[in-house]
Parts: structure tokens; C-alpha cells; sequence
């Protein structure tokens, strides 16, 4: 039997991954699934969508200490369905619209009743699409690994 | 100094019409859309975001439409955007080893965990103008190779295991990283500042202060450790989440050049590292701020400051090509009342000049006339 | 930690109109050091923290601005996940490192001298004190002169911090360098900047 506390981790990174997905997926794709999963639902705004800067950091040598890359835009929106449930969402990029589904996505995630639905009708589909691409671009980039062969001179 | 002159108000109005005239050309062309700046000049866009310090595709390629494609233009545009928004947070610091690799080389191994793999690059064209392109050419499909997912570690943790090579480079625990869009630079800076502006810093200027150092302005025998180019993660702690939110993914350029090092009284000898970590697709910049960022490293090396490239003021002062070109450029902008005051100055020191000759011919020929 | 629902409840409904409102009000406060300028309730914060004190809050503080906390605000939850949600701003780890201090109880605040005073370079370096106050009236009459200050004018605020005219002296007498207050009433806002002298009103 899992402790309280292990499912509560285990619900963090699920809810965390979906968010992911939702950050990363393209704009008009997360429009059409969520046009087509047909929610009925009210969310009031609790905070944006706006549009802001967050630094990006790197490390010196790849894994030393911390320093600023430079900025990148990112957009937030946090809402509060009639249920109660508060969601938010980020992601790169400037698409309020985007992100303002995301984070009634990201609440109705939260109502235990309405999981599986979101999950189904939203959250895997994107995933789905951004494994393809990854999976393509992967094998683009792998046909351009070099096969070295060593040529044989002289004798032994 | 700068005094206020009215008119030139309808010239100015109409110097930017005609700007938006001559930016739009013959009209018969059609307009260029900044999908097609995003997808087809995706280095120029990279570039604008990398020095304009901003990482927004689509509002890159605004700025190089609205500039005429003139880049510094475009870069000053993205930058003084940047300073109309508000701030959410630092992320957490992007893991590298952990990219989504479209190209991955090393000058120092052949055979590495992970392969050489070229990605799309310029190396081994033959530079030659392409007609067919000239046209709407169609293009072939890339070549796929369906295979097991391959590690690919950073090769300064294969170069570790000697102990002959330093490592990534650390700062005192508890340094909080500079931010030299926060803090006014003072000299010298800590090296995670120097990185900050070099990776947002011209890349001809860099360039050229990399190749100095390899002509023997502060010599490093460099190699490519490793140059990789791809997708990396960003996260954000916020306060309203209890684990860090995932932002999406950036396409960064990262090198990392190996130095051979005879060593000096501070340190053995060893390779040491220069380190370079840009927006977007950018080798040649990435590989010269990895060598600037050694050579700036001289005097934490026990190295004597003998060169420009070495000089941290003189090379961190210079590198912004925004500030650069505003100091640049303002001589243009109307300096009637100095340049007025200087040509008095001028004219009382010629005067003086005069008098001055003119004395000493009168002393030269009363001499003569004593002789 | 999960946000409660009263941390995201009650900031501004449009930050952009909402912050320039409260911003021209404080603007106009430090200029005319000692007048009461009328902040509407454009916030609700939950615990400890006042609307106008909140309004201000969400006006200055940012990422950028690590704040300091009296010992009351601070161990408030509540106050802290709400200004973490709607600022961001960090929590400054001493008086010293703050931009901005937040104070609900005035009458058992630390000295003065305890914050960023500035430096002479950078005299803006300072903290800025927002002292919620029970009352712009009602307290020992201050009069007030200096810039922005036709003649001089009186105030009667409550509660002050203690030995509040002496440490405002040493506050002058650091200038430029020296911290600003911004007193926070139930509907309005009262400045007091470094350059301003004040003494006790000679009935």
C-alpha cells in the first residue's frame, strides 16, 4: 500500500507532465482538442493571461555554477473554476489564448471526477503528436551520424 | 551638448513614410510574411534573438522585417521591447547533457558515446552559389534512420575522468548569479557576468577577438571539446506550484573548448576550458565567445594580460553591439552649439599659432640682419 | 505546498489600471510629502495585510525587489503566499537587503538605521517603508517642512514607531542617503520622504 505522502508525489508529477505537454504543444492543436473535447465549464480569471520575461540560465562548462543566458517571453494565466478548483498554466511564447485553455485544462485536471476525460480527450492526444515529432526528428538527425571505417595500411 | 531646435517635424513625419515606402518595395512583390522569415531565414532570426537577448521567434523576425533586415537595427528593436515587460523569475538552469540533440561534434574524439552527428550544417558544402535556389525549388524529404535512442554525455565528463582537464567552472557557494541587466557593470566581473554578456554580445566583434587569440594575441591552443546544437528544457519555480512548471523547450547552441595549458604559478599544467552557450542556432558564436571566455580567464590562470582579447574591460565594455551603436550613431544627431564652441577654440588657438610663427620669423630675420 | 485559494483570491482585476490608480496616488504622495491621497480598495488580501497596503504592495513590488516582513507579517501564511502569487517578489533574508519593508504593527518596529540606507553613489538603494497605520489621524500632531512642502503642514498619524522624531533626524541627517515612508491608512496613502524635516507641532 502507497503512503499518503508517495500519492501525493505521484499526483504532483502526473499533474506536472500534463502541464508540460500543455506548455509545449502547438497553439492551434491544443485549440482544436479542446474546442472538440466540448467541457462545459465556467472559469473565472484569477491572474492574466499576461505576458512577461523569465531569464534563462545555463551553467559555466555545462554543470557548474549557474549564470543568465538571456530572456525569453513566457506567458501565465491562472483561473478558478465554479468547483473551486484553481488552475495554471505557462508556457514560451506569447499565445494568451493558449494558455488560458491550459489552465482551465490544468483545474479541470484536478477535479478527480473529470481526470481520465481530460486526459483522454486532451492531454494524451498532444502528447502523442509531440512524441511523433520528437521521434521523427530523432531519425532525421540520426541519419546524419557519421559510421567511421578505419582503412587498413600496410601489413598487421 | 545638446540644444533643443524646433522644426523639422514634416520632414521627419515624411522621412518615415518614406521609410515605410522603401521598406515595403515594389508592391508587385508580395509582402513577406514572418512565417516565411521564421521558417526560411531561421539564422538570421536566430541571431536577432541572441543578441537581442530575447528568445521569441516570431517577434525576431518582426524586428528583422520592420529593420529592412538591417541586424542591429532589428536587435535594438527586440531589446527595447524587452524593457516594456515585467519580469516573472529566473529558471532553474538548463541541463545540456540533457538535449534534444540535432547536431553534435568533437574535435578531440573520433569515436564518443553518442556519435559525431552533423545535423543540419554549412560544413562540407562546397560554397557555391546554388541558381536552382533562386527559385521555388522543391526539397527532398531528410533521410530517417529508425534506431535506439543513443546517450549522448557532454564530452568534458569523458575528458574528466584523467583528471587532466578542469572542471565545469564553479563560483563560492551561496553566489546568487550576477545579472548585468539589473546591476551596473563594475570591473573586474565574475565570470558568470561575463558570461551573461558575451553570450548576448556581437558576433563579428567576438569573432574577430576570438581569431585574434589564435594568431597569437594571447595565445590558448584551443580544440572543440564538443559543439552541440538542439532543444533543452526550461522550468520555473513558482510560488503558487509545489514542484517547478515546465515552460517548453529552447533551442540553444552550446561549446565547449579544451585548452592546452602549460600552466603557471596559480595552476599545473592541465587543459583548461572556455565555455559558450548561445540562443538559437549559432556555431560561429558560440565558438568564439567559448575562446573569449578563456582568454578572459588569464588573470584566475596566473596568465599575463597581454592582449586584447584578455582584457575584460576593454572586451566586455565593447561587445554590445547596441550600446555601441547608439554612442556610434548619436554623432550624427545635431551638435550645432559644441561644434560651434570648438570652432572658436580653434580659431583663437590658430590665431595664437599665427602670432607665435610670425614672432619667431621676426626674431629669425633681425638675427640674420646681426650676422 | 498547495495554494490556498485566499493566496490567489483578491489582486488587482486589471493590473494595469489598477497599478497606474495606486501609482499616481503614491505618486502624488511623495511629491506633496504629508498629503492624504485617496487609494481605492482595488485589492483584497486575506490575513494581516490591508487593502491600501496591499494596492501598494502590488503597485512597487516585483521580482526584483526582495521585501521585508515585521515579525507579525511574517508568520502570517496567508499574507506571504498571496504576495508571492501577486508580486513575486522574494523575501529579503535582512532589513539591510530589502527594497521594500512591509509593517503592520509601526509601534513595535525595529530601528530605522536596521534598513538599506543607500549609498552615497547610489542613494535609491534604500528601503522604502510601508508602515500600515491604524489611523492617518488622531496621533501626536507632526508638523512637517520641506520639498514639495508649501510653508508647512501637519499630519497626525497612529500608531509611529518609537522615538520616531529622533530617528527621523538621524534619517535626515544621512542624507542623500536615508529610507522613505509610505503610510498606509484604511483608505488613502500618506508620504514621507527622506528630504522631508519634521518636528513636533508647538501648540
Amino acid at each position: 500500500m502507497k503512503s499518503e505522502r508517495a500519492r501525493e508525489m505521484e499526483l504532483h508529477a502526473r499533474r506536472k507532465q500534463a502541464m508540460a505537454v500543455l506548455a509545449r504543444a502547438p497553439a492551434e492543436h491544443v485549440h482544436r482538442l479542446w474546442s472538440e473535447a466540448g467541457f462545459e465549464v465556467e472559469a473565472r480569471p484569477l491572474r492574466g493571461p499576461e505576458t512577461g520575461l523569465v531569464t534563462l540560465r545555463g551553467r559555466m562548462g555545462g554543470g557548474g555554477a549557474a549564470f543568465n543566458v538571456g530572456e525569453a517571453t513566457v506567458t501565465r494565466a491562472s483561473v478558478r473554476l465554479e468547483s473551486g478548483e484553481i488552475g495554471h498554466a505557462y508556457a514560451l511564447g506569447r499565445d494568451a489564448e493558449k494558455v488560458h485553455i491550459a489552465a482551465i485544462v490544468d483545474a479541470l485536471w484536478q477535479c478527480t471526477e473529470r481526470r481520465d476525460a481530460v486526459e483522454a480527450r486532451i492531454v494524451a492526444p498532444l502528447a502523442a503528436a509531440l512524441d511523433e515529432a520528437d521521434a521523427k526528428h530523432e531519425a532525421e538527425t540520426a541519419a546524419t551520424r557519421v559510421d567511421f571505417f578505419t582503412m587498413v595500411r600496410g601489413e598487421d | 551638448m545638446y540644444v533643443a531646435v524646433k522644426g523639422g517635424e514634416t520632414a521627419i513625419k515624411n522621412a518615415h513614410r518614406l521609410l515605410a515606402d522603401r521598406r515595403r518595395g515594389n508592391r508587385s512583390v508580395p509582402a513577406l510574411g514572418l512565417e516565411q522569415i521564421v521558417e526560411q531565414l531561421g539564422l538570421a532570426v536566430d541571431r536577432v534573438m541572441a543578441e537581442g537577448s530575447l528568445y521569441d521567434r516570431e517577434l525576431a523576425a518582426l524586428a528583422i522585417r520592420q529593420a529592412r533586415g538591417d541586424m542591429i537595427e532589428a536587435i535594438f528593436l527586440v531589446r527595447a521591447y524587452r524593457t516594456t515587460m515585467p519580469r516573472f523569475g529566473y529558471s532553474r538552469p538548463v541541463d545540456t547533457g540533457a538535449m534534444l540533440v540535432e547536431r553534435r561534434v568533437s574535435a578531440t574524439y573520433k569515436d564518443l558515446p553518442g556519435g559525431q552527428v552533423l545535423g543540419p550544417t554549412f560544413d562540407y558544402t562546397h560554397r557555391l552559389l546554388d541558381p536552382a535556389l533562386a527559385g521555388d525549388v522543391s526539397v527532398e524529404e531528410p533521410a530517417l534512420r529508425e534506431e535506439e535512442k543513443q546517450a549522448m554525455p557532454r564530452v568534458s565528463s569523458i575528458l574528466a575522468q584523467e583528471g587532466l582537464i578542469e572542471d565545469d567552472g564553479t563560483m563560492p557557494p551561496g553566489h546568487e548569479p550576477g545579472d548585468i541587466t539589473r546591476t551596473p557593470n563594475e570591473h573586474p566581473m565574475e565570470r558568470d557576468q561575463r558570461l551573461q554578456a558575451l553570450s548576448r554580445g556581437d558576433e563579428g566583434f567576438l569573432l574577430a577577438l576570438a581569431y585574434s587569440t589564435q594568431r597569437g594575441y594571447a595565445r590558448s591552443h584551443p580544440f572543440v571539446g564538443e559543439i552541440r546544437i538542439g532543444e533543452v528544457e526550461v522550468e520555473l519555480d513558482v510560488a503558487e506550484l509545489p514542484f517547478p512548471v515546465t515552460l517548453g523547450r529552447v533551442r540553444l547552441t552550446e561549446c565547449q573548448m579544451v585548452n592546452q595549458f602549460k600552466g603557471s604559478l596559480k595552476a599545473p599544467p592541465q587543459f583548461t576550458r572556455g565555455y559558450g552557450l548561445v540562443f538559437g542556432q549559432s556555431e560561429r558564436k558560440a565558438m568564439a565567445m567559448s575562446l573569449v571566455d578563456r582568454a578572459l580567464r588569464a588573470s584566475e590562470l596566473g596568465e599575463d594580460v597581454v592582449a586584447p582579447a584578455q582584457d575584460e574591460e576593454f572586451v566586455i565594455a565593447h561587445s554590445d553591439n547596441v550600446q555601441a551603436t547608439g554612442f556610434v550613431e548619436h554623432l550624427k544627431l545635431p551638435h550645432y552649439v559644441d561644434f560651434q564652441a570648438e570652432l572658436d577654440l580653434v580659431r583663437r588657438m590658430r590665431c595664437e599659432y599665427d602670432e607665435r610663427e610670425q614672432g619667431q620669423d621676426t626674431t629669425e630675420e633681425s638675427r640674420e640682419a646681426a650676422e | 505546498m498547495e495554494t490556498a485559494a485566499n493566496a490567489v483570491e483578491g489582486g488587482f482585476d486589471d493590473a494595469v489600471l489598477a497599478g497606474q490608480a495606486a501609482f499616481r496616488a503614491q505618486m502624488d504622495a511623495m511629491a506633496r510629502p504629508g498629503t492624504v491621497q485617496p487609494v481605492a480598495p482595488l485589492t483584497a488580501p486575506p490575513g494581516l495585510l490591508s487593502a491600501v497596503a496591499g494596492s501598494v504592495a502590488l503597485t512597487l513590488c516585483d521580482q526584483d525587489t526582495p521585501l521585508w516582513l515585521d515579525p507579525r507579517m511574517q508568520a502570517d501564511g496567508d499574507v506571504k503566499a498571496w504576495l508571492a502569487f501577486h508580486c513575486g517578489a522574494p523575501l529579503a533574508h535582512t532589513p539591510a537587503d530589502a527594497h521594500f519593508a512591509l509593517v503592520s504593527s509601526p509601534g513595535e518596529l525595529i530601528a530605522l538605521e536596521n534598513f538599506a540606507q543607500g549609498s552615497q553613489d547610489y542613494p535609491d538603494r534604500s528601503t522604502t517603508l510601508i508602515l500600515q497605520v491604524e489611523s492617518l489621524t488622531g496621533g501626536e500632531e507632526l508638523a512637517l517642512e520641506g520639498p514639495g512642502i508649501k510653508d508647512r503642514h501637519t499630519i497626525a498619524p497612529k500608531p509611529m514607531p518609537r522615538h520616531f522624531l529622533a530617528q527621523w533626524t538621524q534619517n535626515n541627517a544621512r542624507f542623500p542617503r536615508g529610507v522613505d515612508l509610505v503610510l498606509a491608512g484604511d483608505d488613502a496613502v500618506v508620504c514621507l520622504p527622506r528630504t522631508t524635516r519634521i518636528s513636533r507641532l508647538e501648540s
